[in-house]
């Protein structure tokens, strides 16, 4: 890393200040008007819409096993979103899916 | 009467939130250690790599910016490469405007500051289940999921900082977080619609995974806002 002390604390607040900019953005500028029906319906699909893109890179190709994909992630993966959409519980989720990774990472350390 | 009525209900909602914020520490804690070690074998001072996890306080993209200083790429890049990382958080920082909006102007500082996936994905599906709660209500429960993680992401960092070596490997902490997302997303997925759009977010974010950091992301969420709110719009029709 060839920065300077400067440099390196340029870095950290900027990014600080330009990622709150971003978390701030629509919050605080647009405030208590309304927004149109047309973007709220879109809004209301802001976590379905990030959150599945953002894992399933990492779910296919994990980097721990070099981005092959793993059978045991993909059963853990699997399990988890059956059981937190069936019991509509996100911890019932976590800990069938973390109870599914261990059993299957156990199992195939075994053999 | 009616002042202290509202300020006990105030509480409920944030004692709640701190109770529905309490797992999120679990993924929080191990990757919060893990930037403390990348940041200090990348050189970075204690007070640096600390600073990264008090002031920008968004995992991806503090790795992300760590990386790209690893490499010596130019300042702006890795801003602009950190910074597109986030930009997925104005999109929440949108769908919190009709639930937040209204609130004062230095509680939507907090909360912008406060803005994590973990909390606006709680923080949403709370409020769409609970339309009654007042505008104090949603602040306080937002703070509270925000309670557990927040120490526990920075002394984490410390600890990361202090310890400087890995977590082993066999652990497999790196699913912690597709585990967790995964579980916070299932239970939302209420309608067609949402699962509509869920697939075109996944099908597209994996076709663009290439693209510099983020904007395949961006990309595919945009498209998976538009699926849903089409599906949407045409299931309502049908229903009629």
């Amino acid at each position: 890393m060839n920065y300077s002390t400067t440099e390196i604390w340029g870095i950290i607040l900027l990014l600080g200040a330009g990622t709150f900019l971003i978390r701030f953005s629509f919050l605080g500028l647009i405030g208590n008007r309304q927004l149109p029906p047309v973007v709220l319906r879109l809004l209301r699909f802001t976590p379905v819409a990030v959150l599945p893109g953002m894992v399933a890179p990492l779910v296919l190709w994990p980097v721990a096993t070099g981005g092959d994909p793993d059978p045991v992630r993909l059963t853990a993966a699997a399990v988890t979103v059956i059981v937190a959409f069936w019991t509509r519980n996100a911890l019932w989720g976590m800990g069938a899916g973390a109870a599914a990774l261990y059993t299957g990472l156990g199992v195939t350390a075994l053999f | 009467m009616t002042t202290s009525t509202a300020k006990s209900t105030d509480r409920a909602a944030y004692l709640a939130g701190v109770q529905d914020g309490m797992p999120f520490v679990l993924m929080a804690a191990p990757f919060a250690t893990v930037f403390g070690v990348v940041a200090t074998d990348a050189g970075l001072t204690l007070a640096q790599a600390l600073g990264f996890s008090v002031l920008v306080i968004a995992g991806a993209s503090q790795f992300a910016a760590v990386q790209l200083m690893v490499e010596n790429a130019s300042i702006a890049f890795v801003l602009l490469a950190a910074l597109a990382v986030n930009l997925r958080m104005a999109m929440y920082s949108a769908s919190l405007v009709p639930y937040l909006g209204q609130a004062p102007m230095w509680k939507r500082v907090f909360v912008a500051y406060l803005t994590f996936d973990q909390t606006f994905i709680g923080s949403v599906a709370r409020y769409e289940t609970r339309p009654e709660m007042t505008i104090a209500q949603r602040v306080m429960y937002f703070l509270g999921l925000a309670t557990p993680i927040t120490p526990v992401w920075i002394i984490m960092t410390l600890v990361g900082i202090l310890a400087g070596t890995a977590i082993p490997e066999t652990w497999a902490l790196d699913f912690a977080i597709p585990i967790m997302f995964l579980a916070m997303v299932a239970p939302i997925m209420k309608s067609l619609a949402h699962v509509a759009a869920a697939l075109v977010s996944i099908g597209v974010a994996l076709a663009l995974v290439d693209l510099p950091s983020g904007t395949g992301l961006l990309i595919a969420a945009v498209a998976a806002m538009v699926t849903g709110a089409m599906v949407e719009t045409v299931m309502e029709r049908r229903a009629r």
